[in-house]
This record gives structure tokens, C-alpha cells and sequence, in this order.
């Protein structure tokens, strides 16, 4: 019955093991394979789930019935609702259930926990390729803590690749819904002193020769939702300046800490909300990880990243890292001289400069 | 839409009280008038404070004159800039502003190219050559200027004048002498154009390739990857260095610690052997390192080490006490080629094809070749020669105080160039004829009146610019070299944010220090370590004091003038172009100079 491990830890995998546990956890895999610094966490294989349909016989439940309606919105709709209801009503099977827990005790062991605060993110094999985005399509629960907790998390996320939005999309693009094998990353979750996102080209005119950093106070999730306008840095990629800084008031940060392991809002001093919420030290670290994990992976990305004051002030964590796709996609013109001659190529480029009207 | 802003038109500035009849110190085609005002009117002027800082004497407006001549004849007839015609200039209360001439039509632009292509192309295929050429032609230029002669007014012509059937005697020689003086000034700054115009143009097509590959690229990092290390511009000062090591090696380095004027210093020199042995070191490198000048060379005033050492006695004061504290004062010319290759390296890496990188390797070879010149050349024109050319002067001077035209021989200086050669004729018919010239008694009244309007117009504070504010600025000189872009000038225009000045960020970092505010070349001694430097204009010949300074503000300059690049070199944050640094600081005041951002902010 097992011809796959149910449980990996992040640090034994690659992006070979993208069908297995899906790209989410995979690429998490990867960043800790180019040397970044990544929250400890585990992934649940596809096998994981396969055995948990199996155990609890619900390998034909994924029909869409078009007796509900007459379009597919309605079917979908019907299918997410059953799908979710059906893995919510199952029990992970003992052998599966210990061998998480085992890993959950582990994860604690790590941060000095008798229950870890984590992240549980859905995995599917198809996101986070490098030539289309799906990110938002499947789910991520923040704050999960105990087992309970975890338990039910993890059938949420494997019920989210069931989304009516999910199954639109795998009928359109002609995927079985059978196929839909989802894994599933648990990551301890980190508190941030700040987080953000970051690209290694510039996100208004695509300069490769840039990282620009977004970031806010707290969790991540502000920048990333836009719930506020984040401080801005500039750096270059040659020299590791930062060319331009440009901080803006963040007027509040998310904390994890609510009641079943929601985030909570809090208001913040116009001081704090006006503060930088990085140091220079700390823009350029950053920068610098991000040019070296491009180079590892050989063309530009995106990365969500965090960093903490504990163990030491500054400690930095990639969260996740996807390639960069607007501007990696668009054609730039290639930039060469007049009939392959520089002297011709001068008085063109005096005839017509970059910037002047008359080109 | 720009047709709102707009700086004081020439017309409205009126003259500073007690400099009336200023107009008249000036040639009439450099003084904006009605019978042109419509065209001038139309156009933008702008204060060219970073060559001409100060107000002009009337000699002195004699490089002006050289320099937009030359630049005049090499952009527009001799190359054929296809852009571009020439800089044009007006003297208003003294002081020099400039218009460029843009080409508007495409066919003549297109003709213009065409013809640009095969006469720069020349150049730029047979760069290396022409560049060493280039310098034995200054050379040779120097040369002559250092052998015209004024002679004396004899009593009798020497015997031998008659016995070799000579012909002609003093005042036929005199005449010459002065024809030669400025056709010697106006010949070299043509030579100094003939490489510096078509230098710009190949600079400005890389910058524009950096600009296409990297949108963002800040000038800055385009200047850094072309930047010349071993340049001219540098080597006095490395001169100095050595005469600081050989100072201690003979044991007289506390003659310099003593604060004393040059003069002193080198008369308690003249008095030991060991003295007498460090002199003869200082004459190894006097000629030519030591004709660098206090300025920039555009004015009489800015004397060279060598007439007026008490400027580098105090630097040398400095470097003998660093030594003696153990520092290593040798330039680290590795480590700076070291991060110009990396940078560069850097940016080629990041080009998308084999064939981007083979384009900008091409390129990049073909402007550092040509990038060079425009460095060094520096040292040769503005300082060398200029140098030795005032001090020419001062010699045509002391025949006129012979004569009893002038008190002084630094009165020549407030006489134009035309005038000079009508009151030589004055002075030569007097002589000859044997009757009395009419100089003595004119020029002293009216070089004392001149001398008043000189004071009452060197208070005067310019306005940075007159006229329209354009939509586009074309010419990518005025752009690079004095900083001036339309958003530049707006920012001029606009009122103060706070304690905000904002500028071109010329050189990297952030710092923090009091200010000093430096109006003069002489209120340069008073600046001390760790202060921010607030001038008008940098020269690089004040860069013995940068190496003291944290920081550096000024009113004018791009980045590639020669302050950034010096800053650059000596890795101080630099903002220049602020256009108002120097009215809105006060020394003593704590600033930030974000030297990445071009911001500087008053922080009291």
C-alpha cells in the first residue's frame, strides 16, 4: 500500500519531489537546498493523501453532478461542498495520524514548544510554475497550534484543491478531478518583526540590474493582501547600494494570537508606524540573498520573506520564493549598436537619446 | 504647461546699486540688449557658476569668450554635434550665463549626423594616437606662450637692431607679443574642444545604451564603470605626498608645522642645506605639477602652487602629520580599479545575450579610451596653461605700470582684451613719438572706478537662471556636465520643502556633520576635519581639502563634473546642484547629505 513516505522533512527535498509533495513544499525544499534560511517544517506527500481517500473509501466522491444544475458554477459549488464535508467527517488513519504527530512533536522540539505554532499550506503539483502563477488558489492556515488543530488544517487544505474556483479551473484546462493530488507544507510559524515581499528586478520597469524590498511591521500579510502602502528599498545588484529608500506610514501590523489561531490586528504609534521597518544592514542582507538565490535558480524571483528579533536581532526567513512573471515574460527589445559599430552608433544615439521626444 | 515657470527674464534684473555703468566694462555682443531681445527672450539662460563662480573681471571674460568659441567651432562646424550647435553666452552684472543652441530640423540633424560620423569617426578610430598628439600639441602650445617676450621701452633701440638691418624694434615686438598672447589663449582652448565635445558625445551613447538595458541605472553607476583612475588631475597631489615623505626623511617637516605663509616657509628652507635639498625635490615636480591653480583656472586670481605656495604648505603640514601618525597616504588605485572592473562585470553579467554583451564591451572600450582623455586633459588646459597664461599677462602688465598707465601689475585684469591692445597703441605711440600717451593720466581714474563696480557686483547674487524653463534639454552636455534638467530647474523654482535641499546625488553614501560654507578659495583654509563642505562650485584642485571633509554640498555641477568625480574618488557623499546650498546653510549647521538620494537635509 505505501510506495511513498507520507512525511518529508523540507530539508530532503527538491524540486525533483514537485509531484510528490507538490510545489509549494518542494520549492520550500529548494530554498533550503541554495543555503536560505527558511522556517523548519515538514511536507505531507500526495501518497499521504491518497491514503487517507483510500482508508476512508472516498475515492469516487469527486463526480461532478450536473442534476444539481445546469451549469458548471452550480456543480462545482455542490462537489467543493461534499468534498469538504465528507474530508472534514473522515479521520486521518492511525498509522498516517502518528506519523504527523511525530513530526508536529519534532517541529516543537525545534522552537521549544510542546506545540509548535505553525503554518499549514494546501501544495498542489501545478502552482508556482515558472510560466503561470496560481497563487491564492489553494489555501494556507496561520496559527495552527496542537494537534487537533493540525489534524483539521491539513484535511481543509487537501479539500481546498476542491474550491469550486479549483475544480472550474482542472475541468477547463480538460485535468481529471481524480488527479487532484494535493499536498500539504507544515511550517512553524514565525513572528515577525517585519515582513514583505521582494523582487529581484525592478517591478516598474523591469531593470534586472535592481532588488527592490516591500515590507511592513509585523506578519506579512498586510503587504501582501495591500492592506498598506510598505516601505520601499532600492537596491542594486552589482554594487549592493541601496539607490533608493522611500518609507512610508505602515499604521498597523498583524500578530498571530487570536482565538483558533487567527491573526490579530493591532493598531500601531504614529512613531512606530513612520519608523523604517528595516535597518540599512538588514535591506542589504536581504538583497544580497535574494541576488545569490536568483543566480542558484538562474532567473528572477519573487520571495516573501520575514524577519525576527529572536534567537538574534535580524534574523532573516524566506518564506517562499516563486519565479518572477510579468516582467520575465515580456520580450525587452535587445539593446545593440548602430550596423554592430560604435562609432555609427554615436551619432545615432546623438540623433535620437533614450528619453528625448524626438525618438 | 512649463509655459507658467519661468526664472526673472535678463530684462527684469536690474543692476546692483553702486555698479551702474557695469555694461561698459563688457564687449557690446556679450550684453543682452533690445535690438535682440525678442530672441533672447525665448530662450533659457543659466548661471554657469561651476566655470565662472564668481563675477568676471574684463580680462578675465577672455576664457569665457575662448572656451564658447571653441566649443562653438567644434560642435556646430568642425564635428558637426548633430543635436547640437554651440553654446551661447551672456555677461549680466559680471557674471556668465549660458544658452544652449539646439538642432531642430530632422533633414539638417540627419545631414548633421551623416557628416558627424565621418569626422568624429576618425577621431574615435584613432583615438589612442590622437590623444598623444593631442598632448605634444598643448605641450608645444605652453611652450610658445612661455617664449613671447615684452620688452622694455629703451631709451635706443640696441646698436645691433641696426647693424643687422633689423628693421623694426621694441614696440613692433610689443605688438606682436600681445597678438600672439591671445592668439595663444583662444588657439589652446580650441585645442582643448577639438577632444572634449566629440569625448562627451561617445560618453553619453554608452550612458544612453546603460539607460535602454537598465532603465534605472543612476548616472552615478554609469560614471563608476568608465571612471579614469590614473589621470592627471591626481598627480599633484601625489607630488605632494612624496615632498611630505621627503620633508621627514631630511628632517625639516616642523618648518611646515609652524604655521607660516609659503613665503616664510620657503625662506627658512632656502636657509639650511637639508631645506636647500628638499627645494630642489619640490623643483622636480614644480613644472608642470605645481602650475596647478587654486580654482579652476578661468580666473586671474586662482594663482598656481608655484606663484603662491601657502595654500599646499598647509596641506603639506597635514600630510606630514598623518604620516607621523602612521597613515598610508598612497591613492589605492588597485582596490578603485578593482571596484570599477567588479561593477562593470557586474552589469555585463545581468545583459540578456552573448550579442548585448559583445555591443557593450565594444562600446565601453571605445568611451573608457575616450573617457580618459576627458580627465586628463584637465590638467594640461585649465591648469598648466591657464596658469602660465596669467602669469604672461601680469608680464604685458608691468610694461603699463613702466609706463605709468597702471599702479599695479593685477590692474591689466580690468581692461577686455580689446581695450588692452588700444592702450598698448596709447602706450607705444607715446613712447616712439617721444610725446606723452594719454594712459597715465586715463587709466588710473578709471581702473579705481572699475575696481568699485568689481566690488559691488561680486555681492550680487546671480539668480540661477533666467528666461522659460523648456519642456526638453537636448543637449546632453548641459545635462551632464552642469547638472541642468528641466526637473532640475523646476525643483529650482519650487518653493523650499523645509529643511529638504535636493541635488544630484554625485557620490554614494550618507553622513553627517556640521556644515562649512565656502564662498572663496581663500575661506578654503578654514575648513576643518569631519565638516561638510557647502560651496557654489568644487574644483578637484581642492581636493587636498576633501580629504578632510565627511561630506559635500554645492550650488552647481552634474555628475560627471569634476567635484564628483574627485568625490567619488575619495569616496565622500556628495550632493551637487542644489542651486541654493550656499544661501540656505549656514556653517555651523548639522546637515545630512544622502549622497545615494541626492537629499540633503538641515537637521537644526
Amino acid at each position: 500500500m505505501r510506495d511513498a513516505p507520507f512525511v518529508l522533512d523540507f530539508a530532503a527535498l527538491s524540486e525533483r519531489d514537485r509531484p510528490l509533495v507538490g510545489g509549494k513544499a518542494a520549492s520550500l525544499g529548494a530554498l533550503l537546498a541554495a543555503g536560505c534560511p527558511v522556517p523548519p517544517g515538514f511536507a505531507l506527500t500526495t501518497a499521504a493523501y491518497r491514503y487517507f481517500l483510500e482508508a476512508n473509501g472516498l475515492t469516487g466522491l469527486f463526480r461532478l453532478d450536473h442534476s444539481v444544475g445546469a451549469n458548471l458554477d452550480e456543480a462545482a459549488a455542490a462537489l467543493s461542498r461534499r468534498v469538504e464535508e465528507a474530508f472534514l467527517a473522515a479521520a486521518l488513519p492511525d498509522d498516517l495520524a502518528s506519523e504527523l504527530a511525530a513530526s508536529y512533536a519534532r517541529l516543537g522540539q525545534l522552537v521549544g514548544s510542546a506545540a509548535a505554532v505553525v503554518a499549514v499550506r494546501s501544495s498542489a503539483a501545478d502552482e508556482d510554475s515558472q510560466t503561470a502563477s496560481f497563487a491564492g488558489q489553494h489555501e494556507t492556515y496561520l496559527g495552527i497550534q496542537g494537534f487537533e488543530q493540525l489534524a483539521r488544517a491539513v484535511r481543509r487544505c487537501w479539500a481546498s484543491a476542491y474550491t469550486p474556483r479549483a475544480i472550474a479551473y482542472r475541468v477547463h484546462r480538460g485535468l481529471s478531478l481524480e488527479d487532484a493530488a494535493v499536498g500539504v507544507a507544515v511550517q512553524v510559524l514565525v513572528e515577525p518583526r517585519a515582513a514583505g515581499v521582494l523582487f529581484t528586478l525592478s517591478p516598474r520597469t523591469g531593470d534586472r540590474s535592481l532588488v527592490v524590498i516591500e515590507g511592513s511591521w509585523g506578519m506579512g500579510q498586510a503587504v501582501v493582501a495591500g492592506e498598506v502602502t510598505p516601505d520601499e528599498y532600492v537596491v542594486s545588484k552589482v554594487t549592493l547600494e541601496i539607490l533608493r529608500k522611500q518609507v512610508n506610514p505602515k499604521p498597523f501590523r498583524y500578530r498571530r494570537g487570536g482565538p483558533d489561531g487567527s491573526l490579530v490586528r493591532e493598531e500601531l504609534s504614529p512613531e512606530q508606524a513612520s519608523a523604517p521597518c528595516l535597518d540599512d544592514a538588514e535591506v542589504v542582507e536581504l538583497a544580497q540573498r535574494a541576488r545569490a538565490l536568483e543566480k542558484h535558480f538562474g532567473y528572477p524571483i519573487d520571495v516573501e520573506w520575514a524577519i525576527t528579533d529572536e534567537p538574534a536581532k535580524g534574523t532573516i526567513y524566506f518564506l517562499q520564493c516563486r519565479p518572477e512573471t510579468v516582467w520575465s515574460q515580456k520580450e525587452r527589445p535587445a539593446v545593440t549598436l548602430a550596423a554592430n559599430n560604435p562609432i555609427m552608433a554615436i551619432a545615432q544615439t546623438l540623433v535620437r537619446p533614450v528619453g528625448n521626444p524626438r525618438s | 504647461m512649463s509655459g507658467a515657470l519661468r526664472f526673472p527674464s535678463p530684462f527684469e534684473v536690474g543692476t546692483p546699486p553702486g555698479a551702474e555703468g557695469w555694461e561698459q566694462l563688457y564687449p557690446y555682443y556679450l550684453l543682452f540688449s533690445e535690438d535682440r531681445r525678442a530672441e533672447e527672450e525665448r530662450r533659457l539662460w543659466f548661471f554657469n557658476g561651476m566655470h565662472f563662480p564668481e563675477a568676471m573681471t574684463p580680462f578675465d571674460i577672455i576664457t569665457a569668450e575662448a572656451g564658447y568659441l571653441a566649443i562653438g567651432e567644434m560642435s556646430s562646424r568642425m564635428f558637426c554635434i548633430p543635436p547640437a550647435m554651440g553654446i551661447d553666452f551672456r555677461v549680466l552684472n559680471g557674471y556668465v550665463y549660458i544658452s544652449p543652441t539646439p538642432v531642430t530640423d530632422p533633414a539638417q540633424i540627419e545631414q548633421r549626423a551623416a557628416w558627424f560620423q565621418e569626422r568624429a569617426g576618425y577621431y574615435y578610430a584613432n583615438w589612442r594616437t590622437l590623444y598623444d598628439e593631442w598632448k605634444q600639441k598643448l605641450s608645444a602650445e605652453v611652450e610658445r606662450l612661455v617664449a613671447i617676450r615684452f620688452p622694455d621701452l629703451p631709451e635706443v633701440e640696441p646698436a645691433e637692431y641696426v647693424f643687422q638691418r633689423r628693421g623694426y624694434g621694441a614696440s613692433m615686438d610689443n605688438l606682436a607679443a600681445y597678438h600672439d598672447l591671445i592668439d595663444s589663449i583662444f588657439r589652446v582652448w580650441q585645442i582643448h574642444m577639438e577632444i572634449v565635445m566629440i569625448g562627451f558625445a561617445a560618453y553619453f551613447t554608452f550612458y544612453d545604451f546603460c539607460k535602454k538595458a537598465f532603465p534605472e541605472i543612476s548616472d552615478q553607476q554609469v560614471t563608476r564603470m568608465v571612471g579614469a583612475i590614473d589621470v592627471s588631475m591626481f598627480r599633484p597631489n601625489d607630488e605632494l605626498k612624496r615632498l611630505a615623505k621627503v620633508a621627514l626623511e631630511l628632517g625639516v617637516h616642523d618648518v611646515f608645522l609652524a604655521n607660516g605663509s609659503g613665503e616664510q616657509v620657503f625662506a627658512k628652507l632656502r636657509a639650511s642645506e637639508a631645506g636647500r635639498r628638499w627645494l630642489a625635490e619640490w623643483e622636480k615636480s614644480a613644472d608642470p605639477w605645481f602650475y596647478m591653480n587654486t580654482g579652476d583656472g578661468f580666473q586671474h586670481h586662482h594663482r598656481a602652487w608655484i606663484d603662491d605656495p601657502t595654500p599646499v604648505v598647509s596641506v603639506l603640514a597635514d600630510y606630514i602629520q598623518r604620516l607621523q601618525r602612521g597613515e598610508n597616504l598612497d591613492r589605492d588605485t588597485a582596490s578603485l580599479r578593482e571596484e570599477r572592473d567588479r561593477i562593470t562585470q557586474g552589469y555585463r553579467e545581468l545583459l540578456a545575450t552573448e550579442e548585448e554583451k559583445q555591443a557593450f564591451d565594444q562600446i565601453l572600450a571605445l568611451t573608457r579610451d575616450v573617457y580618459y582623455s576627458i580627465e586628463d586633459h584637465k590638467f594640461y588646459v585649465e591648469h598648466w596653461y591657464q596658469s602660465r597664461f596669467w602669469n604672461k599677462v601680469r608680464e604685458l602688465g608691468r610694461l603699463f605700470v613702466a609706463g605709468g598707465f597702471f599702479q599695479d601689475v593685477e590692474d591689466i585684469f580690468l581692461l577686455h582684451y580689446t581695450e588692452l591692445e588700444r592702450a598698448l597703441m596709447d602706450l607705444l605711440l607715446g613712447w616712439s613719438i617721444g610725446t606723452v600717451p594719454r594712459g597715465p593720466k586715463y587709466w588710473p581714474g578709471e581702473i579705481a572706478r572699475r575696481k568699485r563696480i568689481m566690488e559691488h557686483l561680486r555681492a550680487w547674487a546671480p539668480p540661477p537662471a533666467l528666461g522659460v524653463v523648456p519642456e526638453v534639454i537636448g543637449d546632453p552636455a548641459i545635462i551632464m556636465l552642469w547638472g541642468i534638467t528641466p526637473e532640475r530647474l523646476r525643483a529650482w523654482l519650487s518653493p523650499e520643502e523645509g529643511n529638504v535641499l535636493r541635488g544630484f546625488a554625485a557620490a554614494p553614501g550618507v553622513v553627517e556633520g556640521p556644515a562649512r560654507v565656502v564662498l572663496s578659495i581663500e575661506e578654503l583654509q578654514e575648513v576643518k576635519d569631519g565638516e561638510i563642505l557647502v560651496c557654489s562650485v568644487t574644483e578637484p584642485s581642492w581636493a587636498p581639502v576633501l580629504a578632510r571633509v565627511r561630506g559635500m554640498v554645492s550650488d552647481i555641477g552634474g555628475v560627471m563634473s569634476h567635484a564628483a568625480i574627485v568625490a567619488r574618488e575619495y569616496r565622500i557623499p556628495a550632493v551637487l546642484g542644489t542651486g541654493v546650498a550656499t544661501k540656505r546653510i549656514r556653517t555651523g549647521q548639522l546637515l545630512r547629505v544622502d549622497g545615494d538620494n541626492g537629499v540633503v537635509t538641515i537637521l537644526d
